[in-house]
């Protein structure tokens, strides 16, 4: 590895920017001409609209246009998608309803948009829209997944009786329940994944403009995966051809999921901005963003592990009913099902697992892939049934968890997985030794000894990243191949171009991606540039999501650096007049293997362009493109411990020490890597201590700001501390795994495990807030 | 309509605005300083902060008929052209931000931070301190180790002036 090769804590090249005000981001752009549209949403969970009249608005100063639901059906837009089809256990398609992007007949959650308002300036599209006036015929609303299931219950969708959208099995009910009738141990629990908000801190935003003589649009949006909007937008919506329009995803501020899926409101921004033949720029405020973001999350699950008298799992079976929200958002459908229960057997060796999935309609905002999607809820179910094991066992947590790893790789699990590597124990011991697992009893008593309650919680989680193989997610229903493009530009004065289908809001691309480079050729980070996030540079990719940027769209950019190599190699033989299998590189010189004799990259590049002396037949030039589409998911795993004091008086918990070990396979920039941990952790703990979306009993989301839901805060956190055991991942060349999701998949179990063996009762549910656990103490 | 006078960064500037506009509003629509946020609309997540008269402000809760006559500070105006403020270079250089979004209100916080504890700081206080300020992707665990780090940088560069 050089200073700034695959392994080194380079300083981010993209950081300048951000530290000095001069990031670019949707809402800092002005085009000549703009106008500002602000929606009009519908303040019931569930009501016909019986009217819209936008009369008196229209005639209010500065507004351009006000359009409705109606206009987007008789301009024959279409309805919003979901891009992934799961088949139920009776062999019926799921059971999707129509979700247009401005309701014309029907609002089913509070939020919803009815109609927009375009005007001069922002408030005076705010002012407009406060004088649309909307007629609703209320109707009864089912705001959470009892209240939709129950008989009687309000119906959403005409296409699914009984609100529910899928019945889903997966693995062998039969075997399961065979196991479960000679097991001599059977543990149960009840466990609700709380509702969540992503809440990236930049809101959602879309700036879009019509060129009318070229009937092209550009769209500047905060887009996860710029190529896929565009695919979206174009294939489906009938707003514009692919070829027509440009998607442009500039510095994005976070996204955690939410920003992958196509909204309602840059649908409608691309749309207004031909009718009314200027552009259109919406910026979503925060209380927006909790109304329409899609959210992340909220199962009700109840499962079961049973043992047998050696303490080794034989059995799981779980039923989970999944809360989808009022439409099907653009991926929802595989979060609780493939992103879920395909992981539902951990870190352990199950011989039998069944599990069900019913996802149900309610009159709340859709729910979609939030950081770990499906992940964290099914590491939350096995962490938590293995430490309630341990304990009705009385047997220690972390001696039943390594009794029970997987230790032969490959491991096929009984829910599709194939498990390619790993070293659980590893990580586990990692993990014990960083927090003085041995010397916890002593400090539990000593703590008892001042009064307080000390607990310490583990868990062990795995995850499936790298998403994934086209072909595999294909058969499972996927609407899209999950490939990664690449191209590589050297440019004539040897300095690097690399265009990349991932995108970065936040994870350090620029950096990361470009110490590859420099580990390949020698040539220092500042020669090469990352081009990402504008379909009219990069021809297509897939985004980033599901922790695939490295092992994917850096894989992509590996290969397309092989080909250009591979092409250099053979003008410096040429020119060399040695074997091109002699020509190796070092620090930047091309050279021939036990000569002096040698080219400095620039001059190979150079003479790529210059085409004076190539071999025969040879096209100028030194550019090279590829598509990479993985064999694998790859399988970051690792273990987290947490130790917590509760005061039994307040309720109140505190970190006394929060370990990770996680591997992660090769790391590429440690520092980056380290970032995503502290992050993913944040709202993994987040979840478990502070953050829960709330809808009340009429379907209005009472946690609508941030003054109401309460986000993670400098102060609810401790430093952490992080380690890492290394298997390299043998399903891409550099051997890596991901890391963007691992904190938020495995924390928040580690924390309640905390937290219930400190209070020693194991009903709690997250988030476990003060009064929560003061009642779980007091009864 | 009214007509607003205030220094920003050092230079003097006027800007008709409607009189319901917020400071933010003045500085990202009207001076194009874009590089402060608006992340929340609630005064909570700190996004906004800017320096008025040298305390940190959260610009969304400020008409910006207030700031009149007043010197305001933006995240634009703290280096000295290429040298970085050290807030900065410690932000930088203890990968104390992510996506970029909270860093400016996190940086004009954590410099008035600094400067009201006088450079005496521990994690406590820091974490205490920043509790106006959300991020969402670093965990604070960076964040916190940059303000630590540059209450010494700003000390020795404090003596050095």
């Amino acid at each position: 590895m050089g200073v700034e090769g695959i392994g080194a804590r380079v300083v981010r090249k993209e950081d300048r920017r951000f530290i000095t005000g001069k990031g670019r981001y949707v809402d800092d752009i002005k085009l000549v001409g703009m106008t500002h549209a602000h929606f009009v949403r519908s303040p019931h969970a569930h009501a016909k609209v019986k009217s819209v009249d936008t009369s008196e608005a229209m005639k209010m100063p500065g507004v351009v246009g006000v359009l409705t639901g109606q206009q987007l059906v008789d301009d024959k837009i279409g309805n919003l998608i979901c891009g992934w089809a799961i088949t139920s256990k009776d062999g019926t398609g799921m059971k999707m309803g129509a979700w247009p992007a401005m309701a014309p007949e029907t609002v089913r959650f509070v939020g919803q948009a009815v109609a927009v308002v375009i005007a001069e300036t922002k408030n005076q599209a705010r002012d407009a829209a406060e004088a649309v006036v909307v007629e609703y015929e209320e109707l009864p609303a089912a705001p959470d997944i009892r209240t939709a299931i129950a008989p009687g219950a309000p119906q959403l969708h005409p296409e699914a009786p009984g609100n529910v959208i899928y019945d889903w099995v997966i693995g062998d009910e039969g075997a399961t329940d065979a196991a479960f009738k000679s097991a001599a141990n059977v543990i149960s629990l009840d466990i609700t994944n709380n509702r969540l908000v992503p809440n990236a801190m930049e809101p959602r935003a879309a700036l879009a403009e019509y060129n009318e003589p070229e009937e092209h649009f550009t769209l500047y949006t905060t887009s996860q995966n710029p190529h896929v909007a565009r695919l979206v937008l174009s294939a489906f919506y009938n707003i514009a051809q692919e070829h027509k329009l440009r998607v442009v995803a500039p510095d994005v501020g976070g996204g955690f999921g939410s920003k992958i899926f196509i909204y309602p409101e840059e649908m409608v921004a691309l749309w207004a901005s031909k009718k009314v033949g200027r552009p259109v720029k919406w910026t979503g405020d925060r209380t927006e963003a909790f109304l329409t973001d899609a959210h992340g999350r909220d199962h009700l699950t109840k499962a079961e592990l049973a043992f047998d008298k050696d303490n080794k799992i034989t059995g799981l079976r779980v039923k989970t009913y999944a809360n989808l929200g009022a439409y099907m958002s653009l991926f929802s459908s595989s979060v609780p099902t493939y992103l879920y229960a395909t992981l539902l057997s951990g870190q352990y060796n199950i011989p039998n697992i069944f599990a069900e999935v019913i996802s149900v309609y309610s009159n709340t905002v859709p729910v979609d892939a939030y950081r770990g999607a499906g992940r964290p809820e099914a590491s939350f179910v096995v962490e938590r049934l293995m430490e309630t094991a341990a304990r009705q066992l009385n047997v220690d947590p972390a001696e039943l968890r390594r009794k029970n790893f997987i230790t032969q790789f490959p491991h096929q699990t009984p829910v599709i997985m194939a498990y390619d590597i790993g070293d659980f124990g590893a990580s586990l011991d990692a993990a014990m030794k960083a927090i003085d697992y041995s010397g916890f009893a002593a400090r539990k008593a000593k703590a008892k000894s001042e009064g307080k309650l000390r607990g310490i919680g583990v868990s062990c989680y795995i995850e499936a990243c790298g998403i994934a193989p086209s072909k595999a997610v294909g058969s499972l229903g996927a609407g899209v191949g999950l490939w990664e493009s690449a191209e590589v530009r050297v440019n004539p004065v040897g300095t690097i171009e690399v265009l990349t289908g991932s995108h970065s809001h936040g994870q350090g691309h620029e950096t990361a991606f470009s110490q590859l480079i420099a580990e390949r050729l020698g040539v220092p980070i500042s020669q090469v540039q990352i081009v990402h996030g504008d379909t009219d540079k990069v021809q297509f990719g897939m985004g980033t999501y599901g922790s695939r940027s490295a092992a994917v769209g850096l894989t992509a950019i590996l290969k397309a650096m092989e080909k250009v190599e591979a092409k250099a190699k053979k003008i410096v033989a040429h020119q060399l007049e040695a074997s091109e299998n002699d020509i190796v590189i070092e620090n930047g010189e091309f050279k021939v293997a036990g000569t002096d004799k040698s080219l400095a990259f620039p001059m190979v590049a150079l003479a790529a362009y210059t085409a004076h002396n190539l071999p025969d037949g040879m096209e100028p030039g030194l550019k090279e493109t590829a598509f990479y589409d993985p064999t694998n998911f790859t399988f970051p795993a690792g273990a987290y411990i947490c130790e917590m004091e509760v005061d039994a008086a307040t309720g109140k918990s505190t970190f006394v020490n929060f370990v990770a070990a996680d591997d992660f396979g090769r790391l590429i920039n440690p520092m980056i890597v380290e970032g995503q941990v502290h992050g993913g952790l944040a709202q993994g703990i987040g979840q478990a201590l502070l953050e829960g979306a709330v809808y009340d009993a009429s379907g209005q989301l009472v946690t609508a700001s941030f003054m109401d839901y309460t986000m993670p805060r400098a102060d609810d956190l401790p430093s952490f501390k992080l380690s890492h055991t290394t298997t390299l991942c043998p399903g891409n060349p550099l051997g890596v795994k991901g890391c963007g999701e691992a904190g938020a998949i495995g924390a928040s179990a580690a924390v309640i495990n905390a937290i219930t063996d400190a209070i020693g009762t194991n009903k709690l549910e997250m988030p476990a807030t003060p009064d929560r656990v003061w009642h779980a103490i007091h009864g | 309509m009214s007509t607003v006078k205030l220094t920003v960064n050092g230079k003097a500037v006027s800007a008709d605005v409607e009189d319901r506009t917020l400071l933010v509003n003045l500085l990202r629509d009207h001076l194009n300083l874009t590089g402060t946020h608006v992340g929340c609309d609630t005064s909570q997540c700190g996004a906004c902060v800017v320096h008025i008269d040298g305390r940190a402000v959260k610009s969304c809760t400020v008409l910006a008929g207030q700031a009149a006559g007043s010197s305001v500070t933006t995240i634009e105006g703290i280096a000295k052209g290429d040298e970085l403020h050290p807030m900065q270079a410690a932000f930088r250089d203890n990968h104390g931000l992510q996506c970029g979004y909270c860093t400016p209100g996190m940086i004009m916080s954590a410099i008035d931070i600094v400067h009201r504890h006088g450079g005496q700081l521990d994690e406590e206080t820091v974490r205490h301190e920043l509790e106006g300020n959300i991020c969402r992707c670093t965990g604070y665990h960076n964040i916190v180790k940059s303000v630590l780090d540059a209450a010494g940088r700003m000390k020795v560069s404090q003596a050095a002036e």
